[in-house]
């Protein structure tokens, strides 16, 4: 599904409870040693169906605000809301995926996949078609009933996503999800999930340190600033080169706007190397 | 599923987007062994025949080496009793009935105080991964009530529980501690990010354990149950010594009583059989088990 079908459906109201809404979130956390402030005035409205990345230096808060908006911390101050309902506890609309899978290995890849269906105490009879469904769209139908350690990191990586998609959330975290892959697989990995979450509808939130992830990956790239982390900038991923269509990731690296994206989110970034 | 099916897939995939480990090394095995394999095997069977027979023979040297030293009078045939009169006394014991009903009293009481003190111990175990406030607060008294040696309750439990149960009492307390310790360890020792996995999911705190942490800590367990075997054996036999008319910690203690070196030698072969057979039943499970979580 690409852009022109995102927007119809966003237009006809219909996924409406895919909208993200966050509003003036900060964030406080308190050791003995030191208070920290890790996010401060956070506000970011995401559309229903579009692909957004936050993209900042280690220990910006990216992934603390992905905690946020999954609804497992809770913000200091501001709130986060959902299809308009306030995020306060982890919520069935939410998928997360994490950095690795993490599938359980002493579940075979059908059993992981159904966890979070287990867990919410869905009808199993239709979660375990669905997540078939996912899985053989996933090219891991032939591994229904392996255990994980017969799998490599991309087809792991790959079960984990069935896994999120199985319980059907509107909204899904991507928390760094492709950081423990070698860089080819990173690189086909890449064009799956964005295919298999268009084509879902989904609202997608990615965090990643990876620039050219964030560029290939998503519409909107959101620049965080240092620790207190805020918003620093906002760009959105247009592509003229392919008219009327979202290149796949793979694609939009060829493309001539990549390498413009990629410098100025890179001067955007400010690195610098320490030492 | 036949074997090929799903390492062809894998070679599909594998070509579709690279980054895959592991089917190369399958595909070598289907070739002809070379010469210099070959004697790798062998001398690895060797290798493994040698220690197989050196074990036979040092169990030999040591029984001959007994029958020896006690024949010549080297030690006090009186004291140490030797190998071709424990035999006899072990037919006989066996004939009589005795032995077998003794060795069942023994593994029964061993059974029951084991199970109890890993129900007892997962169970408390699970209370403490629970509540980090609760854990903080007994900690100490876990260290301290593991370090103490248990032995000295022998005569209060006798008081308190009677003979049947001081026996079950003193294997209970003598493996339920380091249980508790380190089952602990195991939930504890769960990746945080597993329970943060569920948590995305909507987990609750019991889900988390049921789903999780028990089901994660499945080699711990194992690792807990091997050990238990042994520690709960130790509690039965000394508990035997104290209270009881039967079990093998009975025919010791009442063998050496009346000066029958040859029953009490006797009664520990066995003991040392029970032992062996039981940990072996559980190394087994524990193999079989824990295959697949690696």
């Amino acid at each position: 599904m690409r852009q022109e079908t995102r927007a119809a459906t966003a237009g006809a109201g219909v996924n409406a409870a895919n909208r993200i809404e966050i509003d003036n979130v900060s964030l406080r956390y308190f050791t003995r040693q030191a208070e920290t402030q890790a996010l401060s005035g956070i506000s970011l409205d995401i559309e229903p169906g579009e692909f957004v990345s936050l993209i900042g230096q280690s220990g910006c808060g990216k992934s603390t605000l992905l905690s946020i908006i999954a609804g497992i911390l809770e913000p200091s101050e501001g709130c986060v809301r959902v299809g308009g309902k306030p995020v306060t506890a982890p919520s069935q609309r939410i998928g997360y995926m994490l950095q690795q899978d993490y599938l359980f290995e002493w579940r075979t890849i059908l059993d992981n996949a159904l966890l979070g269906a287990q867990i919410q105490r869905r009808d199993m009879k239709e979660s375990r078609e669905r997540a078939i469904h996912l899985l053989e769209k996933c090219g891991m139908g032939n591994f229904l009933h392996q255990y994980p350690r017969a799998l490599s990191g991309g087809m792991r990586q790959r079960v984990a996503l069935a896994r999120t998609l199985t319980t059907n959330p509107d909204v899904v975290l991507l928390d760094e999800p492709f950081s423990a892959l070698d860089s080819q697989t990173r690189l086909a990995i890449a064009d799956e999930v964005v295919d298999v979450l268009r084509a879902e509808g989904k609202t997608v939130v990615l965090v990643t340190h990876d620039i050219g992830e964030a560029i290939s990956m998503t519409d909107r790239v959101v620049v965080l600033s240092r620790r207190p982390g805020r918003i620093k900038s906002l760009h959105r991923m247009e592509f003229p080169s392919t008219p009327g269509r979202r290149p796949t990731p793979f694609e939009a690296r060829a493309l001539p706007e990549f390498n413009n994206y990629f410098n100025t989110l890179w001067d955007e970034l400010d690195v610098h190397v320490e030492g | 599923m036949s074997k090929a099916d799903p390492r062809e897939q894998i070679m599909i995939i594998h070509t579709t987007t690279a980054g895959l480990q592991g089917a190369g090394a399958q595909s070598q095995e289907a070739q002809a062994p070379s010469p210099a394999y070959a004697a790798y095997l062998r001398r690895e069977n060797r290798r493994q025949n040698l220690i197989s027979t050196s074990r036979v023979l040092l169990l030999l040297a040591f029984l001959v080496l007994w029958e020896v030293l006690a024949r010549t009078h080297v030690v006090n045939p009186m004291l140490t009793s030797y190998p071709s009169a424990v035999w006899p006394t072990l037919l006989d014991l066996l004939r009589e009935g005795d032995l077998a009903w003794h060795t069942w009293a023994t593994f029964r009481a061993t059974l029951i105080g084991f199970c109890v003190s890993m129900v007892a111990g997962v169970a408390i175990a699970a209370m403490l991964w629970w509540s980090d406030f609760l854990y903080k607060v007994v900690d100490p008294f876990m260290v301290i009530a593991n370090a103490m040696p248990k032995i000295a309750f022998v005569p209060i439990f006798y008081i308190w529980l009677g003979a049947e149960y001081s026996i079950y009492g003193m294997a209970v307390a003598i493996s339920v501690f380091i249980t508790i310790m380190v089952v602990y360890e195991g939930f504890r020792g769960i990746d945080p990010n597993k329970i943060k996995l569920a948590l995305t999911l909507g987990a609750t705190r019991r889900q988390i354990l049921s789903m999780v942490v028990l089901p994660g800590s499945v080699p711990t367990l194992l690792a807990a149950l091997k050990m238990n075997i042994g520690l709960a054996l130790v509690g039965v036999i000394v508990g035997e010594f104290q209270s009881s008319s039967e079990g093998l910690g009975f025919l010791i203690i009442n063998g050496s009583q009346v000066f029958k070196l040859n029953i009490v030698m006797a009664a520990i072969v066995v003991l040392a059989l029970l032992s062996g057979v039981m940990y072996l039943v559980v190394a087994r499970i524990e193999k079989a088990t824990v295959r697949r979580y690696s």
